[in-house]
């Protein structure tokens, strides 16, 4: 019997309830939430984890999941590394989260250098252990949990949250949560997917999860037969879920959508295609952890909502959305990380907002930042590689709006010298070309511009706004 | 240039320049299945909205997305008519 500790999860998940009825299912495995508090997905000796900063790197969110459920109250410190973050980074997320010990699936993963003393592999699934481990829960600490997000220089910021912190209201079981089946075609190592994990977890429902190797035709199919009730993606996934012959195949009763600028069309549309569901938007970010749902079917949000929740105090400051409330992120780590809370502890999320009629629209980023189908691409970051080839003096990278990936990347391109004759198209292509090789593919302005001359600020920095 | 020819020539340039192996493109292919990612058709619309002056996706709140090729070259023609 595991201890009722609210700073753990493996209890927290017990105090739900509904254990053995209850599923989760990944791409090629699933475990009920009793075999899962249970059991183990790590392969041999895991003693002397206690205390440990443990980076979490495997590709399989089932295994990820698991491994969450396993080490928190024991590890000091566990680190959810994307699947679709770069390799690369591993070294410096290591370094600076002072991991001791990693765990993946992949062998790929374990051969970079990681400088992580460590490294355990994770099982397919869960096995049952023999050996009785509530006394190690019953002193489990605090765990930090961090979670990656893009920073200006191209390396990840390090959030750290709590559990506390991620999973804020969803202790209480509700008992028609027994029947639920909640999905998201979000990871659960990006904050969106991690709050829906959490939320399963903690108030007693079965949850299917997506994988990155897999189409989203085979996940909505996979989701249908699972009789998911509740799903949650970006703009962008719904997007792509509705170009699918598969969106047939789930009859959800509540739908949320998230982490991008949610328009009026997409939220027709997914009313339109699920008439039956309750369609919903929420704000939340890894940093400002979760702010408000809409639930009116209209983009934006009434502008009442702001003050509608005395546990999250929201207020909009020099255009930006702020916000306090214990479900922030703490801090940042690393030595030259940047401040995640004002002095009265509100969290600039960022995201500038227009009044109008009542209702705030979301207009876009102060920071610039261009969120390409879910993923935030800093303008500087594409600049610095632009400005490297040869024939260009500078270069503004802006966002272009999309209908698909909700935005995506343009530059205005000044040369060097005005090509004396002939189109520009050769040169276009050539800059391109350079950017592919260098940047991620949703990083790669779509569109190049050749201009004459870029407005330059008093400070000496570009205008990057009309 | 008509419209099904643009959008073959868009599908085909945005499949080269992103590596994707583009599947021979039917009318009943399933969009999903054309080997182009959600960046890809990202792109797609974008250029044929400079090509063609048109973006069916972003002129009609409610209209309903196509799933074959031979659907998304109608949400075309229909929005250029």
């Amino acid at each position: 019997m595991l201890p009722a500790n609210p700073a753990c999860l493996k209890s927290s998940i017990v105090a739900a309830g509904n254990l053995s009825s209850r599923i989760l299912v990944g791409l090629d495995t699933k475990a009920n939430w009793e075999e899962l508090v249970h059991g183990s997905i790590l392969e041999g000796p895991t003693d002397g984890l206690h205390g440990q900063s443990v980076l979490i790197a495997t590709v399989d969110q089932f295994r990820a999941a698991a491994a969450l459920i396993e080490l928190d109250g024991i590890a000091r410190r566990m680190v959810l590394y994307p699947p679709d973050l770069s390799l690369d980074h591993l070294p410096y997320v290591a370094k600076t989260a002072d991991a001791d010990v990693l765990v993946t699936d992949q062998a790929e993963t374990a051969a970079v250098e990681h400088g992580v003393g460590r490294v355990i592999f994770c099982k397919r699934n869960v096995t049952q252990g023999k050996v009785d481990r509530a006394p190690i829960y019953a002193s489990a600490i605090e765990t930090e949990w961090i979670l990656l997000t893009s920073g200006t220089t191209g390396r990840p910021k390090l959030a750290v949250h709590t559990l506390a912190s991620l999973a804020g209201s969803a202790w209480h079981t509700d008992p028609a949560s027994a029947s639920l089946v909640w999905s998201t075609f979000y990871d659960m190592r990006r904050y969106g997917g991690l709050h829906i994990f959490l939320h399963a977890a903690l108030t007693g429902t079965s949850l299917v999860v997506s994988s990155a190797l897999e189409s989203t035709k085979d996940f909505l199919a996979r989701a249908g037969a699972h009789g998911v009730t509740n799903i949650s993606g970006t703009p962008s996934h719904w997007r792509r879920a509705l170009m699918s012959p598969f969106a047939d195949r789930i009859n959800p009763e509540y739908i949320r959508m998230s982490g991008e600028i949610v328009d009026q069309a997409i939220l027709n549309q997914v009313q339109a295609q699920y008439p039956h569901a309750r369609v919903a938007h929420t704000f939340a970010s890894t940093e400002a952890g979760v702010g408000f749902n809409v639930n009116d079917g209209l983009m934006g949000f009434p502008a009442e909502i702001l003050t509608g929740n005395p546990l999250i105090e929201m207020k909009v400051k020099d255009g930006t959305l702020r916000i306090r409330s214990t479900r922030t992120a703490v801090r940042y780590l690393g030595d030259d990380s940047p401040v995640l809370k004002d002095d009265e502890g509100f969290v600039d999320t960022g995201d500038t907002l227009e009044l109008r009629g009542g209702r705030y629209y979301f207009t876009g980023r102060r920071d610039g930042i261009i969120n390409v189908g879910g993923y935030k691409v800093h303008p500087e970051e594409v600049e610095a590689v632009i400005n490297r080839h040869p024939v260009v003096a500078m270069s503004l990278v802006k966002a272009k709006k999309n209908p698909i990936t909700g935005a995506l990347v343009v530059a205005d391109v000044v040369l060097k010298t005005l090509p004396m004759d002939g189109p520009p198209d050769p040169l276009r292509q050539d800059i391109l070309q350079f950017c592919r090789g260098e940047l991620a593919p949703h990083m790669v302005p779509t569109v190049i511009n050749i201009v004459p001359m870029l407005a330059v600020g008093e400070s000496g920095k570009l205008v990057r706004r009309a | 240039m008509d419209i099904k020819t643009e959008v073959i020539v868009q599908f085909k340039q945005v499949a080269l320049e992103h590596d994707k192996q583009l599947a021979p493109l039917t009318d009943n292919l399933a969009l999903l299945d054309s080997g182009l990612d959600s960046l890809c058709f990202a792109i797609v619309v974008a250029r044929l909205e400079n090509s063609l002056g048109k973006d069916p996706f972003s002129d009609d709140e409610d209209a309903r997305f196509p799933v074959t090729f031979g659907e998304f070259i109608r949400f075309y023609e229909n929005a250029a008519s």
